[in-house]
């Protein structure tokens, strides 16, 4: 099936605009989408109509704002397939899911001279908190090699299995270049060898079907606003036994049973995890975006985005200069690229000044630009709602800009 | 030479000549950089960069008859067009020319709307490193 693409671009009110006098052409997707109208109606709906601080008040309002936020919880669940609402617990976004991770189930499970597997693909909040485990646990932390087209080396990987390996946190889609790594044979592996695995899906739950039941990961997590939802709202699934296991994240409010000076008992999952008045607005809009995107249906999503991926192949195969960053042969829609003799800043500067977003630089991703032997890259990120014809605006901005200094 | 206060004229000048077009004034800024005394090749070293910009401007500067003398370079060309620009109005003169100068041209391009926000700080720590060049030589010189 084929999109009626005009039809979806009038749903986001932002995409109509004109950036220097030109049409803007929106291809900052990784770091974040544009959101549909129905997803900005129900944040000004939710503060016109419902707003009331949810599971405690003892009134309409109250009782409604919690349905709508739990109904959200249960799409949620049904979007990645888990096993009941529970095993979904919001956060601020995927940087604190992989935070609360560490923080809970690695302070309590992670211990002196235990392996952590990344790989050299991960997103700086995929590093970081595990750095920051390993140096409080003195436990290891050991990196996936990748090839020079980006993708990872499964047999490295299999020789960094061992019985010290107790927790493997995975990207499933590059955000700087794209590459899908196969997450199944992974996550089976480190089952194998008795190790938990978390998938980063920032990137890749927009694209693609993520089904955590048949993935049995024993984490997932992501983001909202790369869901053309809203910013500020991220969802960490985990399994319930291993959730039940893990000590809290934060205390306060809601994730207590009981609090007497001398001692506090939990709350149940995913309470437990959800300290302090949530994000209320955001949640309940997050339905919406959800909505949407089960409208469109994830299978004809993707099949649009591998077609404006090819097509923004094939075009930019014609450039002179151009030098892509990332030929994996499984990939999300995105597009990163130098060219020739130029800085990526300079690029996406020049691209600005014709209306078109992109992103540039090394997309928190330090260690594999340092791998690929890059100060950054440019690029450009695919969503549902962009066409063939933004991508030949694209490729003729590139196609001017490589002639500077591609003659 | 010109007064700092024409040479930012000449420039304001060049820019309005560019009019609205952003593609064609950064052209313009990339070319000023390539036309940019070259840097030597042994200064381009860590403690030469610029603390602040997301792309790497290195700068030196040193009294050459009581005026002081500045080279730059930088990774991306519009930065290196960027420094070329407050080098036009600010090299060769005496550290309390520069120390007293305000540059009133970054304001009457609207350079903030050409190179954005986050460049515009980087823009400003230039600017600050020339001064603290300026300070430097002039304190040596007042020894």
């Amino acid at each position: 099936m084929s999109f009626d693409i005009e039809k979806i671009r009038s749903l986001f009110p932002v995409l109509h605009q004109e950036v220097h006098g030109k049409p803007l052409v929106y291809f900052d997707n990784a770091a974040t989408t544009q959101k549909p109208q129905a997803v900005l109606d129900a944040l000004t709906t939710y503060y016109n109509h419902d707003n009331s601080n949810i599971h405690r008040g003892a009134h309409a309002l109250a009782d409604r704002a919690t349905r709508y936020f739990e109904e959200t919880r249960e799409t949620v669940k049904n979007f990645i397939n888990a096993k009941e609402a529970a095993e979904i617990i919001f956060t601020k976004g995927t940087t604190e899911s992989i935070n609360l991770v560490a923080a809970t189930f690695g302070r309590k499970f992670i211990g002196k001279g235990d392996e952590i597997i990344i790989s050299t693909l991960e997103h700086h909040s995929n590093i970081v908190p595990w750095q920051m485990l390993c140096e409080e646990k003195e436990a290891v932390l050991r990196i996936i090699p990748i090839t020079e087209s980006g993708e990872i080396i499964y047999a490295e990987f299999e020789k960094l299995l061992s019985p010290k390996t107790k927790f493997v946190s995975i990207v499933h889609a590059s955000n700087a270049l794209g590459t899908i790594n196969p997450v199944q044979k992974i996550i089976n592996a480190a089952h194998a060898v008795g190790a938990k695995v978390l998938l980063d899906g920032a990137q890749s739950t927009s694209h693609l079907e993520v089904d955590v039941q048949k993935l049995d990961c024993d984490f997932l997590a992501f983001s909202a606003h790369k869901l053309y939802g809203p910013t500020g709202l991220g969802v960490l699934y985990g399994k319930r036994e291993v959730l039940e296991a893990m000590p809290p994240f934060q205390g306060g409010g809601e994730m207590i049973k009981e609090v007497t000076f001398e001692k506090t008992t939990y709350n149940e999952i995913p309470f437990k995890f959800e300290a302090g008045t949530p994000n209320i607005a955001d949640v309940i809009a997050f339905k919406s975006a959800l909505d949407f995107i089960n409208l469109l249906g994830k299978k004809d999503i993707k099949t649009h985005e591998d077609e404006l991926l090819a097509y923004a192949n094939e075009r930019m195969s014609e450039i002179k200069g151009f030098i892509p960053v990332g030929t994996a042969a499984e990939k999300v829609s995105v597009l990163s690229f130098n060219i020739n003799g130029m800085h990526p800043y300079d690029v996406g500067m020049m691209l600005d000044a014709n209306g078109i977003a992109v992103r540039t630089g090394h997309h928190c991703t330090q260690p594999l630009m340092k791998r690929l032997g890059l100060e950054g890259t440019v690029r450009a990120s695919f969503a549902v709602y962009n066409s063939k014809s933004e991508i030949d605006k694209l490729a003729e901005g590139i196609s001017r800009i490589a002639r500077i200094k591609n003659k | 030479m010109n007064s700092i206060a024409e040479i930012q004229d000449e420039i304001v000048s060049e820019f309005e000549i560019l009019g609205d077009d952003k593609e064609s004034t950064i052209y313009y800024i990339m070319e000023l950089g390539s036309a940019m005394e070259s840097f030597p090749e042994a200064a381009r070293i860590e403690e030469n960069i610029i603390k602040g910009c997301q792309s790497k401007v290195w700068l030196i500067a040193e009294e050459q008859d009581g005026k002081v003398h500045y080279m730059a370079d930088s990774n991306t060309d519009i930065t290196k067009g960027l420094i070329s620009l407050l080098l036009r109005v600010l090299n060769d003169r005496t550290p309390e020319e520069i120390l007293d100068a305000k540059l009133n041209f970054v304001d009457r391009i609207g350079m903030g709307s050409i190179i954005g926000s986050q460049r515009s700080n980087g823009f400003a720590a230039m600017i600050k490193q020339i001064k603290l060049f300026a300070l430097a030589i002039q304190s040596n010189q007042n020894v």
